[in-house]
């Protein structure tokens, strides 16, 4: 756990970086800073690990005031990613991922096999070792960054915007990838960014810091779109945030119903849908895609050319979103949902999950509340908006 | 000129022994100078305008002068080679602080910033971090250090220090050119060797860039 108990940090020209920061990030959770440039997000995350000094206030890690551990000691139990990753040059892959392991004196023999471990850990071909970070793309050195925040295994991670210099492919990769390894690690996460859609999709708990580094609302990614504290928040959160929040609610209880399917590969010949769309599926009952039986020529059988895939799928224990999207994005309007092994589960239509959704707002706040709380552990404060200071 | 050096092979074998020494010497004790030099001028950085502006002050001296000079402030005899030493240092030290502090300023700051953060101290990421990394840098430098040393040290023969100089003074006082060709011939080579030598270690001590470049 890292507390941060009124925290400032006041420059000599007067610029106020961080003004009276009280916040917690709870243990084996990633709590994300956020906001726009000047807001404090980095200063904050720096006095962490002592690369910038509070003016005021302290900084607990778990039961440690951390300005009374040397700082060297400090850093070397903290794990820190940043952007660009910042590897060594002048070391090989494996090097620059044993830093740590050497720092704290671990022999090289054992330090190189933990290594190697993590290159694997992380995604990374094992040949890899030997190589220079140059030979390497911004979204492999990214991975070896991570890699070498790893090494020690430290409780606690600092990340500062390590994924917004990668492009957005690899960064959704690497976002995904940093979710599965955080699933199996539960480290204590910190994790700056400027891109609310990245904190909305990996934080346990956003901070939304405004600029002048004062604390707009602390609250899980649910809450902060469906209930933003003021202006400012329900700005920076941006477009869309009704239909973004609906990622946060599961579906549920919403009832699915049976679908009439062909299967690949059999006759179209008596084929028949009451309202002209056939849902087609493989054998093991994944389904593949939209038949329409107006256009097909009914002499021949089921073959893929034949078949509409702009549908997306939802998964059974998937979001309200995932639902309404399958529904919006279908050929025929319903919804294709599937279970856990990818096979067909029924079908819901675009109204019937905005039913749903209606009932949920009647029954407002109490249970929105509820809804939001079952994806996030740990107690979020909601703080009460801060006005006029900037 | 082949003639002269049969005629005179020892005596020119030791002042080219001489003058490799008198060029080498110098260029190590001023690299060893001008790194903490430089490091201060980066890590303060108020002293970087002065230590530049001095250092390139120094280089201006003419080297015949700081020659005479420097036995009446080292207490040292006129012929005294130890004068061409110091002599030479100080203008290796003009050459290199700055290059030193700019190779210093060059490594990337996202790289100094994760050398903090991984617990390095302030000693351990200069020697394992920073400097490993401005190498090409400071021996690019050393090399321009190694050339002029070579150059500047025949002056010397004008304060009767064996060197190769002396080939130029007896040519001019002989009327007679061919031990002033095998001087140049041989300060020439001299020179090319310091800058393989330099080069060669550069190479070796910076195998991560022979990497990127393939």
């Amino acid at each position: 756990m890292i507390r941060f108990d009124k925290v400032s940090k006041h420059y000599p020209d007067g610029t106020v970086a961080v003004d009276s920061l009280d916040l917690v990030a709870p243990s084996g959770q990633i709590t994300v800073f956020v906001g726009p440039s000047g807001c404090g997000k980095t200063t904050s995350l720096r006095m962490i690990n002592r690369m910038i000094e509070p003016t005021s206030g302290k900084i607990w890690l778990d039961d440690k005031d951390t300005s009374t551990i040397p700082t060297h000691e400090l850093r070397r139990q903290i794990g820190y990613v940043i952007q660009h990753a910042g590897l060594f040059p002048h070391r090989t892959i494996l090097d620059n991922i044993a830093t740590v392991p050497l720092l704290l004196g671990w022999d090289r023999k054992k330090a190189r096999a933990r290594s190697r471990e993590l290159l694997e850990r992380v995604g990374l071909p094992g040949h890899f070792a030997d190589r220079y970070p140059a030979q390497l793309s911004g979204g492999q050195q990214q991975r070896v960054g991570v890699a070498r925040a790893l090494a020690a295994d430290p409780p606690v991670m600092l990340m500062d915007e390590p994924f917004s210099a990668v492009d957005p492919i690899a960064r959704d990769q690497l976002q995904e990838e940093f979710l599965r390894l955080q699933n199996e690690l539960g480290k204590t996460i910190v994790f700056v960014t400027h891109d609310i859609d990245e904190a909305i999709k990996l934080g346990d708990q956003v901070a939304v810091l405004r600029v002048g580094g004062r604390l707009a609302q602390l609250a899980t990614p649910g809450q902060l779109l469906s209930e933003p504290a003021d202006a400012f928040v329900a700005a920076f959160v941006g477009r869309d945030r009704g239909y973004r929040a609906l990622g946060f609610t599961p579906a549920g209880k919403l009832a699915i119903r049976d679908e009439a399917t062909i299967a690949m590969g059999s006759a179209l010949a008596g084929a028949e849908s009451a309202d002209g769309w056939l849902l087609a599926v493989d054998d093991q009952g994944a389904p593949q895609g939209w038949l329409r039986l107006a256009e097909v020529d009914r002499a021949k059988s089921v073959t893929e050319d034949l078949l509409h895939r702009g549908g997306t799928v939802a998964d059974q224990d998937g979001s309200l979103r995932s639902y309404l999207d399958a529904c919006l994005s279908s050929p025929s309007g319903r919804g294709v949902i599937v279970d856990g092994t990818g096979r067909l589960a029924g079908t819901v239509t675009a109204a019937e999950v905005l039913a749903v959704i209606e009932q949920r707002s009647a029954a407002q706040p109490a249970e929105q509340q509820q809804a939001v709380g079952q994806q996030a552990v740990g107690q979020p404060v909601v703080e009460q908006p801060v006005g006029g200071s900037q | 000129m082949i003639q002269y050096f049969r005629d005179n092979q020892d005596q020119v074998l030791n002042w080219l022994a001489w003058h490799a020494w008198l060029s080498a010497l110098p260029l190590v004790l001023g690299l060893l100078i001008a790194l903490p030099l430089g490091w201060l001028a980066r890590r303060y950085r108020w002293l970087y305008p002065p230590l530049v502006t001095v250092a390139g002050l120094l280089y201006t001296i003419p080297s015949l002068a700081l020659f005479i000079l420097l036995p009446g402030l080292l207490k040292t005899r006129i012929l005294d080679p130890n004068n061409v030493v110091v002599a030479l240092t100080i203008y290796t030290v003009a050459l290199l602080v700055r290059v030193v502090a700019d190779a210093l300023g060059a490594v990337p700051n996202e790289v100094l910033q994760a050398a903090t953060a991984m617990g390095y101290r302030r000693i351990g990421r200069l020697l394992k971090v920073e400097l490993p990394i401005a190498v090409p840098v400071i021996a690019a430098g050393l090399r321009v250090a190694a050339v002029s040393n070579v150059s500047l040290v025949s002056v010397a023969a004008l304060i009767g220090v064996p060197e190769l100089g002396q080939l130029f003074t007896n040519g001019f006082q002989l009327s007679y050119q061919a031990p002033i060709l095998l001087g140049i011939l041989l300060s020439v080579l001299l020179a090319l060797l310091f800058d393989t030598v330099i080069q060669l270690a550069a190479r070796v001590l910076t195998p991560w860039r022979r990497a990127v470049a393939r």
